[in-house]
């Protein structure tokens, strides 16, 4: 029974080996003579399944198996930011230049750079007590983020060594600290630990405050908290991917973990291009500089694929415990299921609906649970969000991953097949689409942006939902029978959905819109809606009002009035009173 | 490695199963010899202690369980590549079939490939111009990409393709050559004909290479035929530093030979039948497009599919939207109205094309139109549905503008011969006078200054006079 451990069974990304009993659950292990990495994810006393994270062709039965003694883990220091990896945490760029511009099996490469010297701030000195979560060291690990070193939430005691103040590498000793039981214990600037874990802290707090993402349909009508989760379901084409990366670009989080779980290649290269170009607006400088980007495309190994996800809010949860929000984007949790369901498919388990195993949704919530604003250890205040994209097979939201996600996930964002067809972007429904969190967060709209934000938001959807039902009786019988008001209700909800909902990604102006803003666009459409409606009253036709030209006015102020020049907007609503206020005294001098 | 295995254990479908192996590699080829002297290849597809799972490319009819020689090869699926691929015909497991013998090999690529880092990629931005009028204008074919033409059974989708290779200026400007690389899964031989001639007559046949699987040929070796074609694409592009148009069809074929091959290993089904992994399997087929970094060459992706009764939501078209970067959507109804190239504008898309058109590359409002045209078709399309319930008569002006507009979109924009190729200077300014057609306030999607510098409203009447005068 001693022996090494060797491969009985090799089917697809699933290798089995035979009596042993060295292995322990989530154990990450070596698979062969090549060394493939790979997690125990089944144990009887029979037989030890392993899915393996690379490509398994050639592989033997009777290779070495190797145990390593450690969950699978992702190891977390400085260098973490501005970096790519894969969905165990290898670097992309490393293996680029480990194998060149394919990607090899068994390459053995550091998890973050060694060599690289940061300027680190040693916080304690010889005796100090220290608390799990604690802070022992900081540096500055990109111009944007300063990093943390903080003691592993399994672990206290007294400091016995510090070292000086200065440039050290990653795996220099920073401290030593002897727990209560006598045992020293060295500490360096990073740390590991296993994926499928949440690291803990001290509680959870509510959702208070929105994230910002500076896009008019999420920010005002279906805001998503911070520590919140969205999922964003929608067939190929709606533009998931383009959603999330407004967010990603412009959400007032500190920093981003996008995950490209399974999804195309060209895709993460973009990213990476575009955010390394683009400025944060908030501190000037790259916005990779605040990004870490997570790649397991399509094409790479599909049992990694299922471990991007845990990798990701790994990422994310250290740096909340650093006292930082974080959003994660994850696209797409729909590739993620796949992998479940394939890997389920192949230990021949017994599926629930459409093949996906039973333990789908539990899984989805362990994931989505490890969001929220929470106080860490050491009492910072730090945040998830996450950001799930949703691919449902046919368009169709009733299948099991939309379901499921569904039911954990307080923000649905819905886009529609026919609003992109039409090229309304962002194409998100307004009648499917919902957030819980509205009522958590009206106190800080309405202290932080306006008193009346949350009214003029409500009013805004009672037109959108009237329009749908006066769209019913439109498509039977035309819009030439609507009485007038009726039809007024038409317009203005055209200039909401064109001027308000539709947003213009590639526009310099319109690509991020401050709540200040979309609150004067809210204020000044309600504005016309009601200067109108007085109109029609008394006398005013609709066809007037709409030969003014005022419509098409409140249409184009996303683009005309920069987001600096917010004051414009008063000359602007005196310009269309001027003009509607002509309308009626020519109607009078008539009568 | 010369071990022999005398008979075989058990034969199940395509599938074989060999007892007391020892060493055997996963994913490796294995050479069997029947008593008769001929030859079969199989693929070890999964391992379990001494027992080695193979499928047999060329179908298991006539082996039985003692009549056969089995020997590892101790390599994976492999083709033979160099410059001399280029004029030759293979069948879909890259065996010559065209009688001229086998190809002298500058090296061995594994069909399977590896997957493309994505640092290493380089990402897409060159416009191709294809010369027709929808695809240019609305949805972009761009060097680097994979961009699907979903069609049905019986639709123009062959004769689209070739007037897309024919026309499309892949390599001018940059002076490198073009070549195309034809993977045919699972269709007719007059299908095949079709392309083969085709490029002959357009003199590209020394510039193509052929993998053809067709309807009666196996279906083990149509899972592998776009393997060896890509292959045979990533080598002629990267090394070669050729820019390659690969165009393979049917895609919907291929699946259900994954499906057949599936079902017979026992694997549990998903939806309709297909594999859990279709979605990873076609990944590892659509993701190898793409440019990389530093490097002259490209490869660019035209999958064709056919959707059973015409569903888009099947899961062959379905995943592969999830995967492609947009698609080119074939309609019947406008074939049916005699509409050439049939294409359904607003379920099309191309993904990479915002970073490929404008000032630079295009030209500067190129985005601009291409926006205005999906948002007014858009409307034509209610228009229309409202007017076949209350009859054009009761349309309001704008309406009925709109009706106008769409007929003329589809007759002059959409239309366009099998050998008329447009440049996209023409398509652009036909786009202008289309929408010039309209009132100039309904155009919401441009900026004013665009709409001085384009709408002509003189224009849209002597593009309606010179099409009425063309007409007779």
């Amino acid at each position: 029974m001693m022996q090494t451990p060797v491969i009985y069974s090799v089917n697809g990304p699933v290798v089995k080996v035979r009596d042993t009993d060295v292995f322990s659950m989530s154990e990450m292990v070596y698979v062969g003579s090549k060394r493939l990495i790979g997690e125990v994810i089944g144990l009887t006393d029979l037989e030890t399944t392993i899915q393996v994270y690379e490509s398994t062709s050639g592989l033997q039965t009777g290779e070495p198996v190797t145990p390593t003694g450690a969950p699978m883990s992702v190891t977390l220091g400085p260098g973490i930011l501005t970096n790519i990896f894969d969905g165990i945490e290898r670097p992309l760029r490393a293996l680029e230049q480990a194998s060149g511009a394919f990607i090899g099996d068994g390459l053995d490469v550091p998890i973050l750079d060694t060599e690289k010297e940061y300027d680190v701030e040693i916080k304690v000195r010889p005796g100090t007590v220290l608390q799990p979560g604690e802070a022992y060291a900081a540096c500055q690990e990109t111009s944007a983020i300063l990093h943390l070193c903080l003691v592993p939430p399994t672990l206290s005691g007294t400091v016995v060594f510090a070292a000086r103040n200065g440039m050290h590498r990653i795996n220099d000793e920073i401290i030593r600290i002897q727990d209560s039981t006598g045992t020293e214990h060295s500490l360096t600037l990073c740390q590991k630990w296993p994926i499928r874990r949440a690291r803990p802290a001290a509680r959870r707090l509510p959702p208070s405050r929105p994230m910002i993402t500076g896009q008019r349909v999420l920010d005002t009508l279906f805001p998503i908290a911070r520590g919140g989760t969205a999922a964003i379901p929608g067939g190929f084409g709606t533009g998931k991917t383009m959603t999330q990366h407004q967010i990603a670009k412009w959400c007032d989080a500190d920093i981003i973990v996008y995950i490209g779980c399974g999804e195309r290649g060209n895709e993460m290269t973009q990213v990476l291009e575009e955010f390394t170009a683009l400025k944060d607006p908030r501190t000037g400088k790259s916005l990779m500089e605040r990004t870490v980007l997570i790649a397991n495309t399509s094409n790479m190994p599909v049992a990694a694929r299922e471990a991007s996800i845990y990798t990701g809010i790994t990422l994310a949860e250290y740096y909340r415990d650093m006292g930082y929000h974080i959003a994660i984007m994850a696209d797409s949790t729909s590739r993620w299921a796949e992998a479940l369901r394939e890997i389920s498919g192949r230990l021949e388990e017994m599926p629930a609906e459409e093949g996906y195993p039973a333990y789908l949704p539990s899984r989805l919530s362990e994931f989505y649970e490890r969001t929220g604003a929470y106080e860490t250890l050491s009492g910072r205040e730090g945040s998830v969000t996450v950001i799930g994209a949703v691919s449902p097979q046919g368009s169709d939201f009733s299948e099991p991953v939309t379901q499921n996600t569904r039911r954990f996930v307080r923000c649905f964002w819905g886009l529609d097949k026919a609003l992109a067809y039409a090229r309304h972007y962002p194409a998100i429904n307004w009648t499917s689409s919902y957030s819980e969190y509205m009522d958590d967060l009206a106190p800080y709209y309405r202290k932080k942006v306006n008193q009346k934000f949350v009214t003029y938001r409500n009013e805004l959807s009672t037109i959108l939902k009237e329009e749908q039902n006066l769209l019913d009786i439109v498509r039977l019988i035309g819009s030439d029978v609507l009485p007038e008001d009726q039809k007024l209700t038409m317009e203005i909800a055209r200039i909401i959905r064109v001027g308000f909902l539709q947003q213009n990604a590639y526009h310099a102006e319109d690509t991020f819109v401050p709540l200040e803003k979309q609150f004067r666009m809210m204020k000044l459409i309600l504005h016309v809606c009601h200067r109108a409606k007085k109109l029609l009253s008394d006398g005013v036709t609709l066809a007037e009002i709409r030969d003014s030209g005022v419509f098409e006015l409140v249409i184009k102020v996303k683009y005309d009035i920069p987001n600096r020049q917010l004051e414009r907007f008063n000359t602007l609503t005196q310009q269309i009173d001027a003009t509607l206020d002509g309308l009626r005294a020519r109607k009078k001098e008539v009568l | 490695m010369s071990i022999q295995y005398f008979g075989l254990h058990s034969i199940s479908g395509s599938l074989v199963v060999l007892d007391h192996v020892e060493g055997a590699h996963f994913d490796e080829m294995a050479r069997i010899v029947l008593d008769d002297g001929t030859e079969r290849t199989g693929r070890v597809a999964m391992l379990e202690g001494d027992k080695a799972i193979l499928q047999v490319f060329e179908g298991t009819q006539g082996l039985s369980l003692t009549n056969t020689r089995t020997q590892f090869t101790g390599r994976p699926m492999e083709l033979p590549l160099s410059d001399d691929l280029l004029g030759r015909v293979f069948t879909g497991a890259g065996r010559p079939a065209d009688g001229l013998g086998d190809v002298v090999p500058e090296k061995f690529g594994d069909v399977n490939g590896q997957p493309l880092n994505p640092v290493s990629r380089q990402y897409p931005r060159n416009f191709i111009q294809t010369g027709i009028s929808s695809i240019d204008c609305l949805m972009t074919l761009i060097r680097g990409q994979k961009l699907p033409i979903f069609s049905g059974t019986g639709l123009s989708h062959n004769k689209l393709a070739v007037q897309i290779v024919q026309q499309a200026q892949i390599a001018k400007d940059s002076g490198a050559e073009f070549a195309v690389v034809f993977a045919a899964m699972g269709i007719q031989n007059d299908v095949a004909e079709y392309f083969r001639r085709s490029f002959a007559e357009s003199g590209v046949l020394q510039n193509v290479v052929m993998f053809l699987n067709l309807a009666n040929d196996p279906i083990v070796e149509r899972i592998i035929t776009p393997r060896c074609a890509l292959t045979a694409a990533e080598f002629l592009a990267y090394e070669k530093h050729k820019h390659i148009l690969v165009v393979m069809t049917d895609m919907t074929a291929y699946a259900e030979a994954l499906r057949e091959f599936s079902s017979s290993k026992g694997e549990i089904p998903g939806r309709k039948g297909f594999p859990g992994y279709l979605y990873s399997d076609l990944a590892s087929l659509y993701e190898r497009a793409g440019i990389i970094e530093g490097i002259e060459g490209s490869v660019t992706q035209l999958p064709i599919l056919t959707m059973p009764n015409d569903d888009i939501t099947h899961p062959v078209p379905d995943l592969t939207g999830y995967i492609t970067e947009g698609q080119i959507v074939l309609d019947r109804g406008l074939e049916q109205s005699g509409v050439y190239p049939p294409i359904a504008v607003l379920p099309s898309l191309s993904r990479l094309m915002k970073d490929g058109i404008g000032e630079g590359y295009t030209r500067a409002d190129h985005a601009a139109v291409a926006n205005q045209l999906f948002a007014s078709y858009a409307q034509v399309q209610d228009a229309r549905s409202l007017a076949s319930v209350i009859g054009e008569e009761e349309l309001a002006d704008l309406d009925r503008k709109y009706l106008e507009f769409g007929s003329w979109f589809e007759k002059v924009f959409l239309s366009q011969g099998f050998d008329e190729n447009r440049s996209i200077e023409q398509t652009l300014d036909l786009g202008w006078a289309l929408l010039s057609l309209l009132p100039r306030q309904s155009l919401d999607r441009v900026d004013d200054q665009m709409l001085d510098a384009h709408y002509d409203p003189d224009a849209a009447q002597a593009l309606k006079a010179k099409v009425r005068g063309r007409n007779g």
